[in-house]
């Protein structure tokens, strides 16, 4: 009889929505079908069975071509090219799980490296205003019970977080906004008619990058004060219908994107965003949430701030204290500077999403990529170490996009010999130790005993 | 496991009345023990000070608002990171330090235990990952119940045995201690933007009072027979004029007996108890009532309480609290988190400096030590700074140092910009009480272990206990005469012995020790009810699914599981 | 000389493009949601070319070639949408105004009409800026 696993976790966007439902095959081995996911969600479950995954570490050949290799080759191979740099560059966490983000800590400080995870190139921005300014949020089911507005600045659920809308913040009847949709007022601020401003009752169809003067706009009619006609293309009546809303408003959550973070203003947008919710406190309640892009991209900045008190662009190279300078030890400054000379690509996707003209500078220096799958960062890495799908094949704890810590768990063995990210991590640093002769720093994860005893075979 | 034998020290265990007797500690298999054999390795501890390992019955070290504030704040590690050492992890930052920091320095001072003072449920993963990542320092964690939607509809029927089952049930589903109250109905109103600022104030929709939820909680927690009792934030924290508040919430405690079988004898701690003893109808007259809440608590052998002392540096706030966080934002206009928590709770963080300049700073100062210096049972009056909020726990020392020295005391008032006012606005200047090591030991060792129901594991130096012994540089009979000098030896402890292993030796680190996490596991007989009320709720209100909600066991790799039986 | 217009170019995230990256970025399906550029119909119009044309798209820093569409979530006249992944970053400016962030969206690019331009592989993007392309598919 196929097996139905209940409350997995989905690892694609940062909703990490946990009420998929999930049947495997009696052997566990295929994952027959997928329930309540989006069809993004859907298409990862079904993806991890199907033929053509990688099973083996593979090394580029002088040719080009990829040979198959041991892990054991492959954590030597990765052991040498983090402890040969002198300031190594890690990069990603989009896609692995927080036992694999504490792992990489202890490598990262042997190594001397700059560790740092996909919210440099997202949601980096938030993290800036957030440290000028403070985040005042909730979680996601504080939304779904209380909140009577909700307003999408600058994202596109629709098509990012596909049930967010469902789940947390549009339709879902709560247990104060018992009528779901109809005790919302919907707001979307956005330069395209996207899907999301189909759904909202009222759409201010912003001029691109000038998110900024109608943040002060709403500013300062809130405040009461006059504004102008029509600012940053958006009439003065649709603003004050928009305030006004607010005003009357018993709970407001404000939702925001790449529309902020990765346009002029970046922090100064989410910055004066921020301030608008304290001004709201003012009068009513209001809340302000990153719309995170990955299932666990909330994950790296809470393992790393708890480890290092920050959570990304954090330069560990002095080997004494670690450091964090946005701009300068972020991963595009510090490839565009020719700033590193090393590069690992963990749970993520450079080569696709990095600008080409960073991915190039990279490039020029030994590259490794650690991903379950054949992606571009993938095909352009000296070595590719295949490992376990988190989410599918592996289980962990997940930040949601409210830091709302999730445990997702695993529905099906990884491929014969795969492990896990925690593991591969674990054994690098066993190397490095090895290779340094040096004692291995206090680990006393149950993956490690695992780790150790391997390297002792 | 090596036996150890701390030769010659001046021991003070207040569990065995011994007051400075010069002696010696045996440690053999982690415990102490009644002596050791030939081989044993001899520690000489002659003319030193030589105590059971501290106790921190309150302090915010891990979870989701701690971090929270490590991330708002990176200006809290400029310049204020110790660099690492060979063999160890970096230690980062100072009002909110990382895991690893947090776990060292409490070693360095001596510390075996700390309580995590409030751990959103929800968020009970993440306060268990930070937990396992700080080393050395056993650590449990208190869940808070004071403004949970289940609580709130078992209490307002009157429901005690609901209330009794739900909450062993998330003891166990959060791997927690007891029973936290913050701002209790406060915190559900502020998902409303509201308060409840007194005892009466109705919890808007729920229509319980906090009056209402805090009895019914005293009265859970002694039907449960918990081995910590109710552990309490009260309404109104932080404005002047609360003490009355405070001393309502008190009483509330009048005539109830604490039932439990770990020897505990309060049924309600009072927290931060600098935070809830003020005067004045407004900042301008802003004045010390320390003397009304401890006449009060003297009079009272159920209630215990901790300091939340004021150690004037620049730190970070945060508390369930969440319509005080943003209260107190409105005041210093500094940066703001919040965060609620469905169903649950809220939290918010503001950073904040309590600045020598400022007179309502110093009179706080003032307040958290006269607590301690009015008090007439030390083993009801506990050191805490409320870590991070009056201050870093990094900073105990120098509160030893305040309590101990009168002449110390006279020299911070004399460094305020506005002493005059100070000293008109407390008593502080006219007490000269000067605690002694005993009594120092009684407030971090003995009383807290007690309160929290763990006599057995800490707190003295007892045969059975664990082998937790810590030596001060501190020579009783001749303590030295600069404060400075006395803060240091206790700072950083000549030796601490952690369950049988030296992990500190001359103040630095020697290794990872071997750390536990305690949590409780009441048993109560079955109830269906219950167990559909957590059904359905997590069905229709939470967005979290149930089996993903429990904290797994792996997260939580050292457990010391207390078992509680519950009488039907 | 083809035509050519001045545009505002923003690079966000779409379904389609979710869904074909967990399919694989060298799937025919990533290639299809990822190598177009979301235009205004007039904007199509003033270029002077049929909808579902390919163009060359030029920023600051590089050029690409992709099919220009009209787009399905509207777009004002002006500004124009390539959904992010590969085709988008081969004309994405590094520059980061120090804060770490590329110039992902709200940047100046040149579209001409390149009728009888060959879209590149995503493979062939990749690789070949890296040197590594050696004419497979």
């Amino acid at each position: 009889m196929p097996v139905t696993h209940t409350q997995v976790g989905c690892p694609y966007c940062g909703a990490s929505c946990d009420d998929l439902e999930v049947v495997v095959s009696d052997d566990g081995k295929e994952i027959l079908e997928v329930r309540n996911a989006c069809a993004i969600g859907n298409e990862i479950f079904h993806h991890a069975t199907k033929p053509g995954r990688v099973t083996r570490p593979r090394l580029r050949q002088e040719d080009g071509t990829h040979k198959e290799i041991s892990y054991d080759e492959a954590v030597d191979y990765a052991a040498k090219v983090m402890i040969e740099a002198k300031k190594p560059l890690i990069y990603g966490f989009g896609s692995t799980n927080c036992e694999a983000m504490a792992a990489i800590g202890r490598v990262a400080e042997k190594g001397g490296a700059v560790l740092d995870n996909c919210a440099s190139i997202c949601h980096g921005p938030s993290f800036l205003a957030i440290f000028d300014n403070g985040y005042p949020s909730c979680t996601l089911g504080e939304v779904k019970n209380r909140a009577d507005v909700v307003l999408f600045w600058g994202c596109n659920p629709m098509h990012a977080h596909p049930r967010h809308a469902s789940r947390y913040s549009v339709f879902p009847r709560g247990f104060f906004t018992r009528r779901g949709h109809k005790n919302r007022f919907v707001i979307c601020i956005d330069p395209r008619e996207t899907d999301t401003a189909k759904i909202s009752n009222l759409h201010l169809m912003v001029n691109q990058g000038h998110d900024y003067d109608l943040f002060n706009a709403f500013r300062t009619a809130l405040r009461g004060h006059e504004i102008p006609e029509e600012v940053a293309g958006v009439p003065r009546e649709q603003i004050l219908e928009g305030v006004d809303a607010m005003k009357k408003a018993r709970f407001i959550s404000i939702f925001y994107g790449m529309g902020l973070c990765h346009t002029d203003g970046r922090n100064h947008n989410v910055d004066i965003a921020i301030s608008l919710t304290r001004d709201l406190n003012a009068i009513t309640k209001a809340t302000i949430m990153a719309m995170r892009g990955h299932y666990n991209i909330a994950g790296p900045g809470q393992v790393w701030s708890w480890s290092y008190g920050f959570p990304y662009c954090i330069d560990l190279s002095k080997g004494s204290v670690a450091h964090m300078n946005p701009g300068d030890t972020s991963s595009i400054d510090l490839a565009m500077r020719n700033d590193c000379d090393a590069f690992f690509n963990i749970g993520t996707d450079a080569g696709a999403h990095f600008p080409i003209e960073a991915v190039k500078k990279l490039r020029k220096h030994p590259w490794i990529t650690i991903d379950p799958n054949i992606c571009m960062a993938s095909e352009i890495a000296d070595l590719h170490i295949p490992v376990a799908v988190v989410g599918v094949e592996e289980g962990g704890v997940v930040y949601r996009m409210d830091n709302v810590p999730i445990q997702f768990k695993k529905v099906i063995e990884p491929p014969e010999g795969v492990i896990s990210d925690e593991e591969l991590f674990n054994r690098i640093y066993m190397r490095m130790c090895e290779l340094t002769e040096t004692e291995p720093v206090w680990i006393h994860h149950p993956a490690l005993d695992v780790a150790k005893a391997v390297t002792e075979e | 496991m090596a036996e150890l034998l701390i030769k010659n020290g001046s021991v003070f265990d207040p569990t065995r009345s011994i007051n400075g007797d010069v002696m010696d500690v045996a440690i053999r298999d982690g415990r102490i023990v009644e002596s050791a054999g030939p081989n044993a390795k001899v520690i000489d501890a002659s003319g030193k000070t030589v105590m059971s390992g501290g106790v921190d019955i309150h302090a915010h070290v891990a979870g989701p608002k701690v971090n929270a504030g490590r991330t708002m704040r990176p200006e809290d590690k400029l310049f204020k990171s110790q660099a690492a050492a060979g063999g160890y992890r970096m230690e980062m930052g100072f009002s909110i330090p990382s895991t690893f920091r947090t776990g060292y320095d409490y070693a360095r001072m001596g510390y075996a235990f700390v309580m995590e003072a409030a751990m959103p449920p929800l968020h009970s993963p993440h306060v268990h990952e930070e937990i396992h990542d700080t080393p050395i320092v056993d650590e449990a964690a208190l869940p808070v119940f004071g403004n949970n939607w289940f609580v709130l509809e078992y209490l307002k029927r009157g429901e005690i045995e609901n209330a009794a089952a739900y909450i062993a049930w998330l003891l166990k589903a959060s791997k927690g201690y007891g029973i936290k109250v913050v701002n209790p109905g406060g915190t559900e109103a502020w998902g409303w933007g509201l308060n409840c600022l007194t005892l009466d104030d109705a919890v808007p929709y729920f229509q319980i009072t906090p009056k209402e939820i805090v009895s019914g909680l005293i009265e859970t927690n002694e039907a449960l027979g918990l081995p910590h009792s109710v552990h309490i934030h009260q309404n109104d924290l932080g404005n002047p004029g609360n003490y009355r508040t405070t001393i309502d919430t008190l009483r509330l405690a009048e005539g109830v007996t604490a039932k439990n079988r770990f020897g505990r004898e309060q049924v309600i701690h009072s927290t931060h108890l600098q935070f809830h003893a003020y005067g004045g109808d407004g900042w301008g007259n802003f004045e010390s009532k320390a003397r009304e809440v401890v006449d009060y608590v003297n009079g009272q052998k159920n209630v215990t309480f901790d300091l939340g002392a004021v150690t004037l540096d620049e730190t970070t706030t945060m508390t369930a609290d969440g319509p005080f966080e943003h209260h107190l934002n409105g005041l210093n206009h500094l940066k703001w988190t919040n965060v609620d928590v469905e169903l649950e709770t809220a939290a918010g963080v503001v950073p904040y400096v309590y600045s020598p300049s400022i007179r309502v700073c110093g009179i706080q100062w003032a307040i958290g030590l006269e607590l301690a210096l009015l008090c007439k049972d030390m083993d009801r009056c506990f050191i805490s700074t409320d870590h991070p909020n009056a201050g870093p726990f990094t900073r105990y020392p120098r509160i030893y140092t305040w309590l101990m020295s009168r002449k110390f005391r006279d020299e911070t008032i004399g460094s305020f910009k506005y002493s005059d006012k100070v000293v008109a606005a407390t008593e502080i200047a006219g007490l000269d009480r000067e605690i002694s090591l005993y009594e120092i030991a009684q407030m971090t060792r003995s009383g807290p272990a007690k309160a929290l129901g763990l006599k057995d594991l800490y707190g003295g130096l007892s045969p059975g206990q664990d082998g937790n012994v810590v030596i001060y540089d501190i020579d009783p009979a001749n303590l030295p005469s600069d404060p400075s000098k006395l803060e240091a030896a206790f700072q950083r402890a000549a030796w601490f012995i952690k369950t049988g292993e030296v992990v500190v030796k001359d103040g630095e680190i020697m290794n990872h020790g071997n750390k536990r996490t305690l949590w409780v596991r009441a048993n109560v007989p079955e109830n269906p009810q219950v167990k559909r009320d957590i059904h359905d709720k997590f069905i229709k209100d939470y967005t979290v699914g149930l089996q993903n909600y429990e904290v797994r066991d792996y997260l939580a790799p050292n457990p010391y599981v207390i078992e509680v039986e519950m009488e039907a | 000389m083809n035509n050519s217009i001045q545009l505002n170019l923003i690079t966000q995230r779409a379904i389609e493009e979710g869904v074909a990256m967990e399919k694989g970025k060298t799937t025919p399906e990533y290639f299809e949601a990822c190598s177009i550029i979301e235009m205004n119909p007039e904007d199509i119009k003033q270029l002077g070319i049929y909808r579902n044309t390919n163009v060359r798209v030029t920023s600051e820093c590089g050029s690409v070639v992709v099919k220009a569409v009209v787009a399905g979530q509207y777009c004002p006249p002006g500004l124009a949408h390539i959904r992010q992944g590969v085709w988008a970053n081969q004309v994405v400016p590094p520059r980061t105004q120090s804060t770490g962030v590329p110039q992902y969206s709200g940047f100046p690019v040149t579209v001409e009409a390149a009728p009888g331009d060959r879209i590149k592989s995503a493979l062939e993007c990749v690789q070949g800026a890296c040197g590594l392309w050696n004419g497979g598919t």
